[in-house]
């Protein structure tokens, strides 16, 4: 049993009330703080990912109680992959925030920040589903001081929306779990696993209950139709580099409904009888379709990249609904790309705003410093956030109409990917257009006089490296995510596949290999 | 006694949904209290409903028990709960202290945007 399996969880957990309460006063000590113990993060989920690339399931019991009757975090293939994407999405974020200053604007952003990612990684790793909950409401609790950071009246608004929904959201959750175990008499995935197979089938009515009403809590913060629509208020109203940490948030909820519906109500499941599939489908095609027909619809750069969030994870579910170890893999890789295209969006889109004087709105303007910087690096965004060649939104996209072919949902989940993508790209074009290019044609009076222009004392700064880095990162993830597709996916395919098997979890966990 | 949790179940849960569909800020508190309150009862009931029982197994006799794992449960969700509801009344206090009202429902995202565009316009 390594220690280090833990460490994702306790290293920010022990961080963060330091920086909340010892440093809360210098903000360049906390932000050392926060760097160091983000990049420590970022090196342990390194390790970890290398500890289980064998494919071999590392069990750590707390407290030593063994399954079922202790909390066990369980790491395989899966829950290291979505670690090191969180600990590589919080560095670039965190270097995103500090360097624009908006760690400065409000209060203990990055003791929160810390236990935001202590919450995430909880989840990432926990193999209990109550536990599961307890960490969903870390993470929920920290999102919502990261969500109001700064203030302002628009923004405290949206927060108390996504405090509300949350909380309903959370009400559920206990719902679901009461229902569970009451079905089965236990809330440890890798026992459920065994237990839901066992249930006879007369006994399916509330199995089925607690399946779809979890279904329904991992929709909410999965952002599917039709619980999708406190996203594009709360991401568009948070404080850009918190709407880029959000990114990975949606992804939890997608994580969630990968590892229990794909490990505990697996197709193969006989008192289910693809209950979840015949519902997530047609919820994964709406999404997709709402988000697409918002991106054209928006008329503002902000809620356009949010619809853009919730198209990519209709897109993602889509293949998540197919519940085959091919489709699975597929919607791995695409949740990686679409984690890094919204972060690098949202974080081009705050550099772009914050020098716009009509703010987010789309329309033309004289043009900003920098504009061809911006523009190319949106365009790079886009790119990536519509799915064309050469970056690995094409990919994903390319392996989930692949993944697809041989299903009967084909022809719906082709039409409306290869429709969503071009919705997408048409207004992604639209705002490209409208916010860098037409502006060129703008001759604003300051162009009149050339040696003036960047000289106004009230003309915003051009970006600094430091600034442009954290979006540059993010697009070199993606640029890497395709160059280096092959190894990725071989990766993500055993992942998926060794979810399914589901022995391997269930025998680690239950100790069932050994004693048994 | 099973009528009783459950019914209480019922009435709190649709006190609470009532609540919550009022779309203002305090009500919305009130209600998500209610389904607090709802799901712990709830809970409770998920391990069986036992009277005058031990929580713990006995060792010298087939006695009945009640389980003490849906109690564990209860007791940390009430914990969460009390702790979100508090969080709660903070932000919506900031946000009611911010916009001087307290509906939940937010105005259209393109009403100050099309109240600028004819300033600008004119």
């Amino acid at each position: 049993m390594s220690h280090w399996i833990i460490a994702p969880v306790i290293l920010p957990a022990l961080l963060a009330p330091i920086i909340a309460f010892v440093m809360r006063h210098d903000i360049s000590l906390a932000r050392a703080a926060s760097f160091a113990g983000t990049i420590a993060l970022a090196a342990i989920t390194v390790g970890l990912v290398i500890m289980s690339a064998d494919g071999s399931t590392h069990v750590y019991t707390l407290g030593n109680w063994p399954a079922p009757f202790g909390i066990v975090l369980v790491l395989d293939r899966l829950s290291a992959v979505m670690l090191l994407l969180t600990a590589a999405l919080a560095l670039i974020v965190l270097l995103h925030a500090t360097a624009t200053g908006w760690d400065n604007r409000g209060r203990h952003f990055h003791a929160l920040f810390q236990f935001q990612l202590m919450g995430i990684c909880g989840a990432f790793l926990t193999g209990d589903a109550f536990n599961l909950f307890v960490f969903f409401e870390v993470l929920l609790i920290a999102s919502y001081g990261l969500m109001i950071h700064g203030g302002g009246r628009v923004r405290l608004q949206a927060g108390l929306q996504y405090v509300v929904m949350n909380l309903a959201g959370s009400t559920l959750f206990l719902f679901a779990l009461g229902t569970l175990y009451a079905s089965t008499g236990t809330l440890n995935i890798a026992d459920l696993a065994l237990k839901v197979r066992e249930l006879p089938v007369e006994d399916a009515a509330l199995i089925r209950v607690a399946a779809i009403l979890l279904m329904v809590v991992f929709a909410i913060k999965a952002a599917l139709f039709p619980v999708q629509f406190w996203l594009p208020a709360t991401y568009s109203n948070a404080p850009a580099p918190v709407a880029a940490l959000f990114a990975i948030m949606t992804k939890v909820g997608a994580y969630a409904i990968i590892r229990i519906h794909a490990a505990v109500f697996g197709p193969d499941v006989a008192v289910l009888d693809g209950l979840i599939g015949d519902w997530l489908m047609p919820a994964a095609l709406v999404t997709l379709a709402i988000g697409a027909i918002g991106v054209l619809g928006s008329q503002r750069l902000m809620p356009l990249l949010s619809f853009s969030v919730v198209a990519s994870m209709g897109t993602m579910m889509i293949a998540v609904a197919a519940f085959t170890p091919q489709a699975t893999t597929a919607a791995l890789y695409y949740l990686l790309h679409s984690t890094f295209s919204a972060a690098a969006l949202f974080l081009l889109a705050d550099l772009v705003v914050s020098r716009r004087p009509g703010g987010d709105a789309l329309r033309a303007e004289p043009p900003i410093v920098q504009n061809g910087l911006f523009a190319a690096l949106f365009f790079a965004g886009a790119i990536g956030m519509a799915g064309m060649p050469p970056l690995s939104g094409f990919l994903g996209k390319l392996l989930i109409l692949d993944a697809m072919a041989d299903t009967p949902h084909m022809v719906l989940s082709w039409v409306a990917i290869l429709l969503g993508s071009l919705l997408i790209i048409l207004g992604f074009a639209r705002a490209g257009s409208l916010l860098f290019w037409k502006s060129t044609a703008m001759a604003p009076n300051l162009q009149a006089t050339p040696e003036a222009t960047p000289l106004t004392p009230d003309s915003p700064a051009p970006a600094r490296a430091l600034e442009v880095a954290p979006t540059m990162a993010a697009l070199a993830a993606l640029a890497l995510l395709s160059v280096f597709a092959g190894p990725v996916t071989e990766y993500l395919s055993a992942a998926s596949h060794q979810l399914f098997d589901g022995s391997d979890y269930v025998n680690a966990v239950l100790n069932l290999g050994e004693e048994g | 006694m099973e009528i009783v949790v459950a019914s209480s179940v019922g009435v709190l849960t649709a006190g609470g949904v009532y609540l919550i569909l009022r779309l203002r800020a305090f009500p919305v508190i009130l209600g998500l209290a209610l389904l607090s309150y709802a799901v712990n009862v709830f809970l409770f009931a998920t391990g069986r409903l036992a009277i005058n029982a031990p929580p713990v197994l006995q060792l010298y006799s087939e006695a009945t028990y009640s389980d003490p794992l849906p109690q564990a449960l209860v007791l940390t969700a009430i914990v969460i709960s009390f702790g979100m509801t508090a969080v709660l009344v903070m932000v919506a206090l900031g946000a009611y202290l911010e916009a001087d009202h307290d509906e939940i429902n937010m105005d259209s995202p393109n009403t100050d945007e099309d109240m600028s565009n004819k300033e600008t316009g004119a």
